[in-house]
């Protein structure tokens, strides 16, 4: 005798813990394995880009904070970039400093959330707790600078909103100090358990063409062991002036390209991120942040596609300009849609558990997704 | 204590109402007073405070989340199966409930001295895997149903290694009652179960490693049964959001709330039945000492609670630091190592116990 049997369809979300945010994952199941994953996103469209078309070039800044709204100094960061290349501008070299040290700092702290929310995934609640009280210190740092703590509109076209904290060199230093040792009680206490590991290695296996093929980048596809970041490969700011590596997934405890490479790039990427502020801070130049502000934004007839390596992965900005003081179009490439795009692909025949492992893994904010 | 109740009110039925409040009370409070640790310990080690407004240190925060709760609205959704979403929670807080009976606080008061003693706590306990079923069947939610169908396996699983240990424990021991057990490890500590207990000679040395054996496996094995990390898949939030309990909510969800801390205490108690003295003072008894009688239940209830408590915290310090497992690595532990293990420990203490 046979009993008849037939998958199950679970939505999992809009309102779930583990789905970062107001996603939906339609879930195909047959018991607790996973046939098929569909993600539904647009809860939290907000039309950046239409909007972008009836504002200034300035005002669009605000709006790129909320993308990515656990990075938004590295939106402002590609988006001013954008704007400077189209209108050609000279940067003075202390706003390019001060840039790369708020955008590594911006790094860490992403990471952090990346890294904590993932443990809380897998039901480890305290290095949550821990990387979100050394994020505190990041957070307190960017408000002494620019006055906010998440939304910093801190980048403006040719300059910066506000120039360094006095104390900002002092405190960065004290930062770096303390945050060292902070990774390896990290790792300590979940990089290394035994259960994480059983949890993460094998599971989720995105092999480096396939990564490719689906256009992951950033710490996703570095995790499936493909050495391309664009702060290396495609210089911008001063990036090519720091000596840093590029980590990537070797599979220590698995397969090359699983969940734990890629949770364990980003852990490497925080030294990285680290040594790179070490070597700016010390090089600051004096100037005035705001000497190369143009007084009217107004961008020649044209378009530009600029691109920098966000924490999340390659975030673009292509924008058409008419020549007026509001841009015709601005079209981003968000590193998040990519890798959510990603899933149905990896996360087929593992079990629910393990969808929300892929999840956290691929480190997605839903801001920039739906824009 | 039936007996020394109707003695003094010449009813039976009387005693044995009365007989019950004693582990009620205390089930409730020790509720109120874990809910309240588990929240401080939770925060302390991830570099929080906790609860601080409500009484010293936030101590009475659990009862004003109570009395919160006992006022909510009893949401039933109109698609559940009324009769099985409402009984549920009961049968799981009586399955807990009914096994506290054969605890022995101290040498006098114990609910219902039965020679069946653990055999009994094993049978009722049956009661909360009915009880779990009939909440995510009758909730009539996909998770609710997951997370009934992963407890139902994860419980009934755990009890295979529980009860090997179980037996090997009856055949150390000799009796079933766990009041029984508690006295033959009168004396200090080197008298406690997981030293050799009552053993003389070469056998008490030779079963100490076995002991250990014992008490690791059922202590993973009670983690597994009280649902609690790294085996807390039934009501694992991230992926489950809250398992069998995500349609509950007023009453009815703190008598699940209820259920779980009891049971952490119950298993607790078990462990240190079997292999901690039970209620025996690991330095002697200052009633003894001083030649006052009646202090001495009062010694060894304190004894009993202190111990008990120190397993809680264990378990709720293993909740706050590991990650959770997968339902089939849950399975393959169980199955692959704690099964053989415990049989084979069943094997090598009977042939100690034959020298």
């Amino acid at each position: 005798m046979s009993l008849r049997t037939e998958e199950m369809v679970l939505n999992m979300g809009p309102q779930h813990p583990s789905t970062h945010g107001v996603l939906r994952l339609e879930l195909v199941l047959e018991g607790e394995v996973v046939h098929d994953v569909k993600p539904h996103i647009g809860y939290l469209h907000r039309c950046f880009e239409k909007h972008a078309e009836a504002m200034t070039y300035p005002q669009v800044i605000p709006y790129t904070d909320r993308m990515d709204y656990l990075a938004s100094m590295y939106n402002n960061f590609g988006y001013v970039e954008a704007i400077e290349k189209l209108m050609e501008i000279e940067i003075p070299e202390r706003v390019e400093y001060i840039r790369v040290i708020m955008g590594e700092l911006q790094r860490i702290a992403s990471h952090m959330v990346a890294l904590g929310t993932y443990g809380l995934d897998l039901g480890a609640f305290t290095p949550f707790l821990y990387l979100f009280r050394d994020r505190e210190k990041i957070l307190t740092l960017f408000e002494e600078t620019c006055g906010a703590r998440l939304l910093y509109n801190y980048m403006w076209v040719g300059g910066l909103s506000h120039d360094i904290h006095p104390d900002f060199v002092r405190k960065t230093k004290e930062f770096v100090d303390y945050f060292r040792p902070t990774i390896i009680e990290l790792n300590e206490l979940l990089t290394y358990n035994k259960i994480f590991i059983e949890r993460t290695a094998n599971i989720g296996i995105c092999p480096a063409k396939e990564a490719i093929n689906l256009g992951l980048t950033g710490p996703n596809l570095r995790g499936s062991g493909v050495k391309f970041d664009l702060r290396k490969n495609d210089p911008y700011s001063i990036y090519d002036r720091f000596d840093f590596e590029i980590p990537v997934g070797e599979g220590l405890v698995g397969t090359v390209g699983d969940c734990w490479d890629r949770y364990y790039v980003r852990i490497l990427e925080l030294e990285q991120s680290l040594r790179i502020i070490e070597q700016a801070i010390d090089q600051i130049p004096d100037g005035d942040v705001k000497s190369a502000v143009p007084r009217r934004v107004k961008p020649p007839k044209g378009h530009v596609y600029h691109r920098v390596e966000a924490p999340k992965g390659e975030l673009g900005y292509f924008i058409i300009s008419d020549g007026t003081v509001n841009p015709a179009r601005v079209k981003v490439r968000a590193p998040s849609f990519v890798s959510l795009s990603a899933i149905g692909e990896i996360a087929k025949g593992y079990l629910i558990a393990d969808v929300v492992a892929i999840l956290g893994s691929l480190d997605i904010v839903l801001g920039e997704i739906d824009r | 204590m039936q007996n020394y109740i109707s003695e003094i009110t010449g009813s039976d039925i009387i005693a044995f109402v009365l007989g019950t409040v004693p582990p009620l009370a205390f089930m409730v409070v020790f509720t109120l007073f874990a809910v309240w640790l588990e929240r401080k310990v939770s925060a302390h080690m991830q570099d929080r405070l906790g609860p601080m407004r409500v009484g010293w240190h936030g101590s009475l925060q659990t009862l004003a989340d109570f009395l919160k709760l006992l006022q909510k609205e009893d949401i039933v959704a109109s698609a559940t199966d009324k009769a099985l979403f409402n009984i549920a929670p009961y049968l799981v807080f009586v399955g807990t409930f009914l096994a506290y009976a054969m605890l022995p606080f101290t040498s006098i008061y114990i609910g219902s001295n039965a020679d069946v003693g653990i055999f009994f706590v094993l049978a009722v306990s049956g009661f909360v895997v009915a009880g779990l079923l009939m909440a995510g069947w009758g909730s009539n939610n996909k998770y609710s149903l997951y997370g009934a169908m992963r407890s139902a396996a994860q419980i009934v699983s755990y009890e295979i290694p529980t009860a090997l240990i179980v037996l090997t424990m009856i055949m150390v021991y000799g009796s079933m009652s766990l009041n029984d057990i508690s006295v033959q490890q009168a004396g200090f500590i080197w008298d406690w179960g997981i030293f050799g207990g009552a053993l003389t000679g070469i056998a008490k040395f030779l079963i100490i490693p076995f002991m250990l054996i014992a008490f690791i496996i059922l202590f993973i094995s009670s983690l597994a049964e009280t649902n609690r990390t790294p085996f807390d898949l039934p009501e694992s939030e991230s992926e489950l959001v809250a398992g069998f309990s995500t349609e509950y909510s007023g009453v009815k969800f703190a008598m699940f709330f209820l259920a779980e801390f009891a049971n952490m205490f119950l298993v607790s108690s078990i462990l240190v039945v079997f292999f901690f003295g039970g209620y025996q003072s690991p330095i002697g008894y200052l009633g003894h000492l001083l030649g006052i009688d009646w202090l001495v239940p009062i010694e060894q209830t304190f004894w009993f609670i202190a111990k008990g408590l120190f397993f809680v915290f264990v378990q709720m310090w293993l909740r706050w630091t590991l990650p959770r497992v997968r339902v089939d690595q849950l399975m393959a532990i169980c199955w692959k190592y704690l099964i053989p293990y415990a049989f084979f420990n069943l094997l090598i203490v009977g042939l100690i116990l034959l020298i």
